[in-house]
């Protein structure tokens, strides 16, 4: 059985969160986001999106020179890039890690993403084809570092540098599902050895003219352009497509002992991750959830947990017809009876999707979950779709005492993943 | 838990099929030559390592030939062909038991460029339903799974020319952790007019116009690489897997697998000036190249004398090329192991090229030959590794050392070992 083998010697904490994310930078500005319930989606500003279908998505206001980073950083890095870095550097310093005094060797690095350096990548083919006039491109427009943004590796460098690791580093792409992968990637390496810390996490900043255009023509986005704040409804009877988001979250994993020896703070622990493929459709959904629920089934048999035992499912929630639904059988199928009496919600519907970052985004939400002992809501859940008859924790943030969480994702290509996280000592079990 | 290779696939630019590739490999035949795929006639760089030949109609329904990139048609055939010869029908195994690790680098890069130049000169109304899904890193990864029904562990992993090789140690990963047979090994195929243009930025690539002297890593005249496009894959399985099943063939074990990652220089900045035109950041003076050599082989359990033969990485640029010989003769001593590069038949095939130096390596190791470098005819100073260059050499294999690093800093070793 997949994960059975791992034995508990090497257990895996979280003992460092940084994040960018609509709404604010930062975990303070990002959970008061969520507890408050307050949606970030909005018309797009960073480029005239007048000639699109969906004209909406979850902004950061994000500015990278009061953010730290150095004008050579600036002009380097694609977005995508610069949210890891930032975020990396807050997980870094909240961690409390001496990078300094750690064996860096021992240090590894695991970024997810979906869709790279994209806004680099089409602001340098449209200088190099003058707009797309020339298929036979002028290759003395090409900035220095246009290879560098075609791949997602070039992010994971960052990060890396930043942080000082010199152990395995690499990036995971499994679409949108990629922010589960990256940290369930992390967990592996430091369960089977390769690894004592893992800066782990995902970003992706897809907001620019390609991205929408690929959406729109698969109308897999919301055409609510006129409430732009509503547009992303997740379990809604009337709801009609996912809203782009972008941001970042990144972690600093750590293998138990390792963190307890440096009396380093305990965020939570990871204590089940499996990913499975639908195998099926590169945009379908199977209706029965299958991949899914094994995914679920999986992962907490690694975490040995019983289904009742799960005080809340992020759910992935994105807000189009075939995926809330897909989702909401998939946790049937898994949990059985203990589905109908967990809340789920989707915080989707206040930061949007933003593709590979959005599983680590969600993460992040599990951790403080759990520390606050406060569920965010489904925002915008004001008539629940009859079909989804579960408990999505409408509109309002609720207080509950929540030890274990239960996140999963899916996405394109038919990834299907889930996560365990709980608060720290629970893996002990 | 041993795992096995079973099955190999390949479409490189010297040969499509393994078998086709192998001999062209032995002969010292190129596939470095013009490129064909447009008129490269505007650019400073006119060679690359193409494949040409490939009947997609074999391997590929017509449709989603259409809704595919190039990355994704050559995986899927590579993947085909690695089934194929390890004589494993997916229909007849359990979905859940089969995962696909694979790597790549830039994506649907050829397929992407079509749909900007839609977008940016006609309008979005122009741009494929198909975009959405043949561009993004992991469609090749979700494509093999659907194609072939394997519902396991299945994800893209992504660090450069280093890619095929990181894939296979986490399909290896897989394997241990309870799925017994994972497809893996990396594609690449970034061969269009951007591609090539955001290439030639990095100046990384030769400007000789001369194939048989563009590519020669650790020459004197090393000027650089010349890139390639290709794919190759393997079948990774349990050994427990593959006899049950009674597998035809057992290529070898992934026996050990480390990865290691280039720190930044002192100041903090990573290494290399970061002003326009300067020499690319991220390889050479700070290299832990060798310290993944050394961890790969002590995951192995295996001393330096045991090794064979090493599969370099052969970047073709002098301060690369040097800082990985000062690796290997640090491990191995001045001339102290044979060293090989056939890569420079194909160009750097990036993802797709740490794979097929494994899969070489297994070849090497099934016919007690080590294949050549070309081209190479006098070693740079400093670089004191015995190359094999010119003709094959008939040596028994048990052991060989596959290094294989990415741009930006990434490291990445594999020892595969001889099971019988």
């Amino acid at each position: 059985m997949a994960g059975s083998l791992a034995a508990r010697d090497r257990r895996v904490v979280i003992t460092g969160v940084g994040i960018v994310a609509p709404g604010g930078i930062g975990t303070k500005a990002f959970w008061d986001t969520l507890v408050e319930g307050r949606t970030s989606t909005r018309r797009i500003t960073l480029f005239d999106a007048s000639p699109f279908r969906c004209q909406i998505a979850a902004e950061c206001d994000f500015d990278p020179q009061l953010e730290g980073l150095s004008p050579k950083e600036i002009r380097r890095m694609d977005r995508a890039a610069q949210f890891a870095v930032v975020a990396a550097r807050e997980a870094l310093s909240d961690s409390g890690l001496d990078t300094a005094g750690t064996d860096r060797s021992r240090m590894a690095v695991s970024i997810g993403n979906a869709v790279g350096n994209t806004m680099r990548i089409e602001q340098e083919y449209v200088a190099i084809s003058d707009g797309g006039r020339d298929w036979l491109v002028d290759w003395r427009y090409a900035a220095p570092y246009s290879y560098q943004y075609l791949l997602p590796s070039s992010i994971v460098s960052e990060v890396a540098w930043a942080s000082g690791a010199e152990g395995p580093a690499v990036a995971v792409s499994s679409g949108c599902t990629s922010g589960l992968d990256s940290v369930g990637h992390a967990v592996q390496l430091i369960e089977d050895g390769s690894a004592d810390i893992v800066v782990a996490g995902a970003t992706d900043a897809p907001l620019c003219p390609m991205s929408m255009a690929c959406f729109d023509a698969i109308r897999a986005t919301t055409p609510r352009n006129d409430a732009p704040e509503s547009g992303c409804r997740p379990f809604h009877r009337e709801r009609d497509g996912l809203v782009l988001g972008e941001g970042a979250a990144v972690f600093v994993c750590e293998e138990y002992e390792h963190a307890v020896r440096r009396g380093a703070q305990l965020r939570a622990e990871i204590i089940g991750y499996a990913n499975r493929a639908n195998a099926y459709h590169m945009t379908g959904l199977r209706p029965d959830g299958r991949e899914l629920a094994e995914a679920i089934r999986a992962a907490l048999d690694q975490a040995r947990l019983d289904p009742s035992e799960i005080d809340y499912v992020n759910a992935h929630g994105s807000g189009t017809k075939q995926n809330d639904l897909h989702e909401t059988v998939a946790v049937k199928r898994s949990l059985g009876q203990h589905a109908y009496n967990v809340p789920m919600s989707s915080i989707k519907s206040m930061v949007g999707h933003s593709l590979g970052a959005i599983g680590s985004i969600e993460i992040a939400a599990c951790v403080m979950a759990i520390e606050h002992g406060v569920i965010p809501p489904t925002a915008n859940l004001t008539d629940q779709d009859p079909a989804c008859d579960l408990d999505y924790v409408p509109v309002t943030a609720r207080e509950q005492d929540t030890g274990v969480v239960l996140s999963i994702g899916s996405g394109f290509g038919g990834f299907q993943t889930a996560i365990v996280i709980a608060e720290p000592g629970r893996g002990a079990r | 838990m041993k795992a096995v290779i079973t099955g190999l696939g390949v479409a490189a630019p010297n040969g499509i099929g393994t078998e086709a590739y192998w001999a062209a490999t032995l002969a010292g035949q190129s596939g470095i030559g013009p490129i064909t795929f447009f008129d490269a006639t505007p650019y400073p760089v006119r060679l690359a390592g193409e494949v040409t030949g490939l009947s997609l109609a074999g391997y590929i329904p017509r449709k989603l030939r259409a809704q595919a990139d190039h990355v994704t048609h050559l995986a899927l055939a590579a993947t085909m062909m690695a089934l194929d010869d390890a004589g494993v029908d997916p229909a007849q195994q359990s979905a859940f038991d089969m995962g696909v690790i694979a790597a790549n680098s830039s994506g649907g890069i050829m397929y992407g460029e079509r749909g900007l130049q839609r977008l940016w000169s006609q309008g979005p109304a122009y741009v494929s339903a198909y975009m959405s899904i043949a561009c993004f890193y992991a469609a090749t990864a979700g494509q093999i799974s659907i194609r072939h029904g394997m519902r396991g562990p299945c994800l893209i992993l992504t660090s450069e020319q280093a890619g095929g090789v990181d894939a296979a140690g986490h399909a290896r990963r897989q394997v241990r952790r309870g799925t017994p047979l994972v497809v893996t090994g990396g594609t690449d195929a970034s061969l269009s007019p951007g591609g090539l243009a955001s290439q030639i930025a990095t100046r990384m690539l030769s400007p000789c116009p001369d194939p048989a002297r563009a590519y020669v890593p650790f020459d004197a005249a090393a000027s650089g690489y010349v890139l390639g496009i290709g794919g190759a894959m393997l079948l990774l399985e349990s050994e427990t897997n593959a006899r049950q099943r009674g597998a035809t063939r057992i290529y070898g074990e992934l026996a050990g697998y480390a990865a290691t990652f280039d720190p930044a220089n002192g100041d903090g900045e990573p290494e290399g000036p970061a002003e326009p035109h300067d020499p690319p950041r991220g390889a050479g003076r700070f290299s832990r190249l060798g310290r993944a050599a050394e961890l790969a082989l002590a995951d192995a359990q295996v001393a330096p004398e045991q090794v064979d033969v090493v599969f370099a990485d052969a970047w073709g640029r002098a301060e690369l090329d040097r800082a990985e010989a000062e690796a290997i003769t640090g491990i191995f001593g001045p001339f102290g192991v044979p060293v090989t590069a056939p890569k420079s038949m194909t160009g750097r095939l990036y993802a797709a090229g740490g794979a097929l130096d494994l899969i070489t390596a297994l070849l090497a190791m099934r016919d007690s030959v080590l294949p050549p470098t070309i081209n190479v005819t006098s070693l740079a100073p400093g670089c004191d590794i015995d190359l094999v260059t010119g003709a094959p050499r008939e040596k028994p294999v048990q052991t060989a050392l596959v290094l294989a690093r990415g741009l930006g800093g990434f490291n990445a070793a594999a020892v595969l070992t001889s099971v019988n």
